[in-house]
């Protein structure tokens, strides 16, 4: 039996408070992953007013189950460093929001930040660093299903798909992950791929040939998910021919990447093609006085080590600009 | 053997050093064909061994129906969680908190003792304002580093209210519960039988479905 205990996340001092609404901060972060929390870290530090909105503390680390490239730890687990992140954050105490979207963010002199809940807020520079969320196929079936066979999480749900005939969307790294999770328990994996080979590491995918049970689809998208009270089947197109057919299957596990969270703020900055917001090499974007940071950025390379430098950048960048305002 | 390793043994008792209140846990389990119930029931001897603020007492489901009528107890291994005067919270775990659980353990008995985080006041008067029965079950399995928040916010709305009860379901140890439910990913949230969510959303989510049941 093992236990996955997050130590800190009880010991730490409860040392937030609620965001004021009649408050001008400083610096607003929005954000609670590796960039937000580091940039919180700095902004306390500089003694700037500094709230932040998180909507779920530690983002894509806490999917994570293993993390071997993050200085100062050989190995930890993803929810573990984020429970270290936080405390280090709650040492110092900062206005905090937890569990909330942000519906705007409006530019000019005092930026504005309306969350999902209608609330709002003013300061004087902005901070975003909200990161990235699983992208999703966009195809019929897959709202109506997901938690009913369409998921997204293998090493949470991948048991209950115990000898079923499965789908796994994508050829990545975190596809291939997918399969080793299921490959041993269903009974056949089906890999449905975009391209015409496999991107992820070279060591996942070696290791499919031993399960006996996987076939791989190539250029082959999906069109649509089928089911009633749960997944029965997955209509696929081939890319080439056009044709379209139908693999029976009681689950499907879409791991096809990532999509910046930076919607609510379109419009409102420059942003390349992928919605990832551009950024220059001090984090400032198209907008004065509001700076981003991380994985919602045109940064290249998208690492837990890289995001917390960001944040640290963007934060002195956001702290330089409101002292020079006043 | 023990369960639990030295480090974690250490980190176990650091953290129940900060319970404020005692703890009662009734655990409900059966001697024989039930391989969980006996784990399960290591586990909490250990567990309880840790802190003198927590106070174990095992039942057995049949020879004790009545306490486990009382309690609400319909499977087993059952931990129901019990405040310092042995009063129901409406709280229980359905199979082993092992895994990611532990925390969701840890967070229940810790809020049972009185170390309670602050609920922001709209919400503590939603929590308050419900006034019919609400059972609510959540799905987890114990490899799912999500589904202790879910747990643990059902749990705080059950210790809040007392028409609000809440149990943890492993998922695993209950196949036939998770296949009536249709449970294909954790955690799965259903409400009074009706209503349910998939994922591990807000206390405000909940309320949202709580409140139009």
């Amino acid at each position: 039996m093992d236990f996955n205990l997050n130590a800190v996340s009880f010991i730490a001092e409860k040392n937030f408070s609620r965001l004021d609404i009649k408050k001008t901060y400083d610096i607003m972060i929005l954000g609670g992953g590796p960039a937000g929390l580091t940039a919180a870290v700095y902004c306390i530090r500089k003694g700037m007013s500094t709230g932040i909105i998180v909507n779920e503390v530690g983002g894509q680390v806490a999917w994570t189950s293993g993390i071997e490239n993050y200085m100062g730890y050989r190995h930890i687990n993803g929810v573990e460093l984020v429970q270290k992140f936080k405390e280090q954050v709650l040492q110092f105490g900062i206005d905090y929001e937890e569990g909330r979207r942000i519906e705007s963010v409006s530019s000019g002199p005092m930026k504005g930040v309306v969350l999902d809940d209608g609330r709002s807020f003013s300061s004087r520079a902005l901070i975003i660093a909200t990161g990235k969320d699983m992208r999703r196929l966009g195809v019929p079936g897959e709202r109506e299903l997901t938690g009913k066979g369409v998921a997204f999480c293998s090493i949470c749900d991948a048991p209950f798909f115990s000898g079923k005939r499965v789908v796994v969307v994508g050829g990545g790294n975190s596809a291939m992950e997918a399969v080793h999770d299921l490959a041993p328990i269903a009974s056949r994996v089906i890999i449905v791929q975009f391209l015409e080979s496999l991107t992820a590491d070279r060591v996942l995918i070696d290791k499919l040939e031993s399960y006996g049970n996987v076939e791989v689809l190539y250029e082959h998208e999906v069109a649509e998910i089928r089911g009633g009270s749960s997944v029965e089947s997955v209509e696929v197109r081939d890319r080439k021919t056009g044709k379209t057919s139908s693999i029976s299957a009681g689950g499907v596990f879409i791991q096809i990447g990532l999509v910046p969270n930076s919607g609510f703020v379109k419009g409102v900055v420059s942003m390349n093609g992928s919605g990832e917001i551009i950024i220059d090499c001090s984090c400032n974007t198209s907008e004065a006085g509001i700076f981003a940071a991380g994985d919602v950025t045109t940064v290249p390379f998208k690492q837990i080590i890289i995001a917390g430098g960001e944040g640290a950048k963007a934060a002195l960048s956001a702290c330089e600009y409101v002292m020079r305002l006043t | 053997m023990p369960l639990f390793d030295e480090k974690i043994s250490a980190q176990l008792g650091d953290i129940l050093k900060n319970m404020d209140g005692a703890v009662n846990l009734a655990f409900f389990t059966q001697e024989f064909e039930c391989r969980i119930c006996q784990d399960t029931g290591a586990f909490l001897k250990e567990f309880s061994s840790l802190s003198e603020k927590i106070k174990l007492k095992v039942y057995d489901f049949l020879k004790d129906g009545q306490e486990a009528g009382r309690l609400g107890v319909d499977k087993i291994p059952c931990i129901c969680v019990l405040d310092a005067g042995g009063d129901d919270t409406g709280i229980k775990f359905y199979g082993l908190p092992g895994g990611y659980e532990i925390n969701s353990f840890i967070s229940s008995l810790l809020e049972v003792s009185g170390k309670k985080e602050p609920i922001p006041d709209d919400l503590m008067k939603r929590i308050m304002a419900v006034d019919r029965d609400v059972h609510i079950q959540v799905f987890v399995g114990l490899t799912c580093p999500h589904c202790p928040s879910a747990v643990a916010m059902a749990h705080r709305l059950a210790l809040e209210n007392k028409r609000i009860r809440a149990d943890m379901i492993d998922a695993a140890v209950f196949p036939q519960l998770a296949v009536k439910h249709s449970v294909s990913g954790v955690p799965k949230i259903v409400f009074n039988d009706r209503e349910e969510m998939v994922g591990a959303g807000p206390l405000a989510g909940f309320l949202d479905i709580i409140e139009r049941l």
